[in-house]
C-alpha cells in the first residue's frame, strides 16, 4: 500500500495500462502538458495533443476503438461533451446493438465534473444522468484515489464506451488549473479522504456496476457518487453523534451500470432512502433510484438533495445550490421523523 | 475613412484598466474560478466595434470583458458580475465568462467556437427585423478548428448573412501551440468558404479599424459576411494563473514538484523508444520556450505613443478613464455587501 492523490492515482493506473497494452492511447486537448509524464514516457504516437475539435477527435476515438485501439480521450470538462455528443449518443452507444452484439467501441472519455470553486454554470455541471440515459454508455464517478485508479482500469476493460468523470474538488491538478490558478487565498471544501488516500501497489480493475458501502447503518440509506459520498458520510457521522441514528452510505461508483441490488437491499432494511446528487434533480439519478425502489415493491420513505437549476457563479449562492451537509441533514431529519 | 484615434484610445484604455483591476481582484481572491482576460486584444476589439451602432450585435467568446466595455455596457455591472455580486450584469449568476447584455444585443460564452453560430443567428434576425444591421463574432484561432465555427462560416456565406468574423490569433490553443494542431493557413481556409479574408496586425488598431470598416460596410449593404484575421499577444497566457506563464515566471517553484516524476517517466523501463521520448522532451521544452517568448506588440502602448507624437488630449482622456474605472471598482465592491436572497 502507498498513498496517492486522486489525480496521481488515475495517472499511475493509466501508466500501468499503457505499459501493459500497446493499444491504449491518450488523445485530447492539451494532453502534452496536462499528461506531461505520460507524454514523456510513451511519446507523441501514444499521447497525442488534439485541436479544439471535440466532435472530430471524440468521433475519431470511437472509430479508432472500433478498429482495435483502446483510446482514452480527454475533453477537459464534461460540459464540453455536449459539443461532440453525437460521437457518443448516436455512434459509440449504438454500435453494439446495431451489430447484433458483434462489435463494440471500447473508448474511455475522461472529463472533469462538478462545482464548488466558483466557475459558473457552464463549467461546473455533473451531467452524468444525462449521459447515462442513453443505452450503451457507461458512466463512472469515482470518489477516492483507490477507486479512481481501479475504476479507470475497469473502464478500459468494460468493452463499450465509458465516460469517466473526475470531480474537481477531488482532482487537485484540475482544481488548481481551473480554480486556484496558483493562488493560495481560495478556500475549497475538499473532502480529505477523497482527494488523497491509500492505493494498491499494483492496480486491479474494479468491475463497473459494483457499488461500495462506505458506512453501515440500519435507520437510513444514503446513496450518491463523487463528492456527495463524502458529504453524506459527514452528515451520517453527525446524525449518529447528535441523534443516535445510523445511516448507511452507498457509493454507487457508476451511474450506468447502476448497482440497483445494493440500494434495494439496503432500503429493504432501513425503509428510508435519501439520494444526494450533485447532478440536476429532474429526470436524473435521484428519480431513477426512487423508481428502482418502487419497482422492487418497497414502501420506502424517500427524499433527495440535488442541484435544482443552473449553478450560480456567486460562491455564496453556489454553496447553497450544491448538496451541502446542512441540506443533507435537513432531509435526513425529515425522513427519520416519518 | 479615418478613425478618431482618441476615441479608440479611450475605448481600449478603459478596457485595459478595467481588466487590470479585475486581475488585481482575482489575485486578491475576490474573484473565483478561471479568469480569461482580453488584455492584448484591445486593438482588435476596438477596431471592429467602433463601427457598430444601435441595433448591431456582438457574439463574444470567453474573453468577453473588452467587447462589453466597448459596446458601452455599464462598467460597475461588469466588475460586479465578476465578483458575483447581486448588482452584477447577470445578478452574479453568470460570472465573467457569461456576460450578457440584452439591450446591447451582446452575449458571450465559455464554449470555444460558439460565437460563430450565435452571430449567424443574430444576423439572420437582422435580415428580417433590422435591415442594414450587422453582427460581429469574436473567437481565437484555436476555435477555428471547432466544427460549429467552420459550419458557421459556410452558413453565413450561403445565406449572405451580415456577419464579421474576427479571429484573434495569439498562436496558442489553450496551452497547446496552435501550429501543432492547425493545418494549412487560416485565411485561406476561410476563402475556401467564399468569404473575403483580410489579414491585419492586431497590435495596430488603425489597420484593424480600416479593414473591419470595409467588411462591415459591405455586410450592411447586403454583400455578405467577412473575415478578419488579426494577430495578438496574451501577456497573461490563456487565463490568469496559466501554468505555462507560471513556469516561465517562477521556474524553480513551479518545477520542483514536476521534475522528479517527469524524469522518472523519461527513464522508465517501459514505454516508447528513445527517439520518441526525446521528441516528447523537445515538445515540452518547446512549449515552455514559446510561452517565454510571448511579449511585445501591446496595442494600447502603441496607440499611446502615436497619440503622444500627435500631441494633445491624451492626459485628459487618461484621467477620465482612470476616474471612471476606479469609481466602477469602488461601486462594485460596495455592492458585494448586498446579501443575495
Amino acid at each position: 500500500m502507498r498513498e496517492l492523490t486522486f489525480s496521481s492515482a488515475i495517472e499511475a493506473a493509466l501508466a500501468q495500462a499503457m505499459a501493459a497494452d500497446e493499444r491504449v492511447v491518450v488523445l485530447g486537448e492539451d494532453v502534452a502538458g496536462l499528461r506531461m509524464n505520460l507524454y514523456a514516457r510513451f511519446g507523441e504516437s501514444r499521447v497525442r495533443p488534439a485541436p479544439i475539435s471535440e466532435s472530430a477527435f471524440l468521433g475519431a476515438a470511437v472509430g479508432a476503438a472500433m478498429a482495435g485501439l483502446r483510446p482514452v480521450v480527454e475533453v477537459m470538462l464534461v460540459d464540453f461533451i455536449p459539443v461532440a455528443v453525437d460521437a457518443l449518443v448516436n455512434q459509440a452507444a449504438k454500435l453494439e446493438a446495431f451489430s447484433g452484439g458483434r462489435w463494440q467501441a471500447p473508448v474511455v472519455v475522461r472529463a472533469t465534473c462538478g462545482g464548488g470553486y466558483g466557475d459558473g454554470g457552464q463549467h461546473e455541471q455533473a451531467l452524468w444522468a444525462w449521459l447515462a440515459h442513453i443505452p450503451g454508455i457507461a458512466v463512472v464517478v469515482p470518489a477516492s484515489p483507490d477507486d479512481a485508479g481501479g475504476l479507470l482500469l475497469g473502464a478500459l476493460a468494460h468493452g463499450g464506451p465509458v465516460v469517466f468523470l473526475e470531480h474537481k474538488l477531488l482532482a487537485e491538478d484540475w482544481l488548481d488549473f481551473l480554480g486556484a490558478g496558483g493562488r493560495t487565498n481560495q478556500v475549497y471544501d475538499i473532502p480529505p479522504a477523497g482527494a488523497r488516500g491509500p492505493v494498491p501497489d499494483a492496480w486491479v480493475p474494479i468491475r463497473l456496476g459494483a457499488s461500495r458501502t462506505r458506512r453501515e447503518g440500519g435507520d437510513l440509506t444514503i446513496a450518491g457518487v463523487g463528492v456527495a459520498v463524502h458529504s453524506a458520510l459527514a452528515a451520517a457521522e453527525r446524525l449518529s453523534a447528535e441523534r443516535g441514528a445510523e445511516a448507511a452510505v452507498i457509493d454507487l461508483r457508476s451511474i450506468q451500470p447502476l448497482d440497483r441490488t445494493a440500494v434495494v437491499e439496503a432500503v429493504r432494511r432501513s425503509g428510508r432512502l435519501l439520494v444526494v446528487d450533485e447532478d440536476y434533480r429532474d429526470f436524473g439519478l435521484s428519480g431513477e433510484l426512487a423508481a428502482t425502489v418502487l419497482e422492487a415493491g418497497i414502501p420506502a420513505r424517500y427524499a433527495r438533495v440535488c442541484v435544482e437549476g443552473t449553478i450560480p457563479y456567486d460562491r455564496r449562492r453556489e454553496e447553497r445550490a450544491l448538496p451541502n451537509i446542512e441540506r443533507i441533514l435537513e432531509a435526513a431529519e425529515r425522513l427519520l421523523a416519518m | 475613412m479615418r478613425p478618431d484615434l482618441l476615441r479608440l484610445y479611450r475605448m481600449m484604455l478603459t478596457s485595459r484598466r478595467l481588466e487590470e483591476e479585475i486581475a488585481r481582484l482575482w489575485r486578491e481572491g475576490l474573484i473565483s474560478g478561471e479568469m480569461h482576460l482580453g488584455i492584448g486584444e484591445e486593438g482588435i476589439v476596438a477596431g471592429a466595434l467602433d463601427h457598430l451602432g444601435d441595433g448591431d450585435a456582438v457574439a463574444a467568446d470567453h474573453r468577453s470583458t473588452p467587447p462589453m466595455v466597448m459596446r458601452g455596457v455599464d462598467l460597475t455591472a461588469i466588475v460586479a458580475e465578476c465578483l458575483g455580486a447581486v448588482g452584477g450584469l447577470g445578478r452574479g449568476l453568470g460570472g465573467h465568462m457569461h456576460l450578457f447584455s440584452r439591450e446591447h444585443l451582446a452575449a458571450s460564452s465559455g464554449i470555444v467556437g460558439s460565437s460563430g453560430p450565435l452571430a449567424c443567428g443574430f444576423a439572420l434576425a437582422h435580415q428580417r427585423l433590422r435591415p442594414d444591421r450587422v453582427a460581429v463574432a469574436f473567437f481565437g484561432e484555436g476555435a477555428m478548428n471547432q466544427g460549429m465555427l467552420l459550419e458557421s462560416l459556410n452558413l453565413a456565406s450561403c445565406w449572405r448573412l451580415p456577419v464579421l468574423f474576427v479571429c484573434k490569433d495569439n498562436g496558442m490553443a489553450i496551452t497547446t501551440p496552435s501550429a501543432r494542431v492547425t493545418s494549412g493557413n487560416l485565411p485561406d481556409r476561410v476563402r475556401g468558404f467564399g468569404l473575403p479574408a483580410v489579414e491585419v496586425d492586431g497590435g495596430d488598431v488603425e489597420a484593424v479599424w480600416q479593414a473591419a470598416g470595409e467588411a462591415i460596410l459591405r455586410a450592411r449593404r447586403g454583400g455578405g459576411p467577412g473575415y478578419l484575421h488579426a494577430a495578438c499577444v496574451h501577456p497573461e497566457g490563456h487565463f490568469l494563473g496559466d501554468p505555462l506563464r507560471r513556469l516561465v515566471r517562477h521556474p524553480v517553484d513551479e518545477l520542483k514538484d514536476k521534475v522528479g516524476p517527469l524524469m522518472r517517466a523519461v527513464a522508465s523501463t517501459s514505454g516508447g523508444g528513445v527517439r520518441e521520448r526525446a521528441g516528447s522532451l523537445a515538445g515540452i521544452t518547446g512549449m515552455i520556450g514559446r510561452a517565454a517568448a510571448m511579449r511585445g506588440r501591446d496595442p494600447v502602448a502603441r496607440l499611446r505613443a502615436r497619440l503622444r507624437a500627435d500631441g494633445g488630449g491624451l492626459e485628459a482622456v487618461e484621467r477620465e478613464v482612470e476616474s471612471s474605472v476606479q469609481a466602477a471598482v469602488r461601486a462594485a465592491l460596495a455592492s458585494l455587501e448586498e446579501v443575495p436572497a
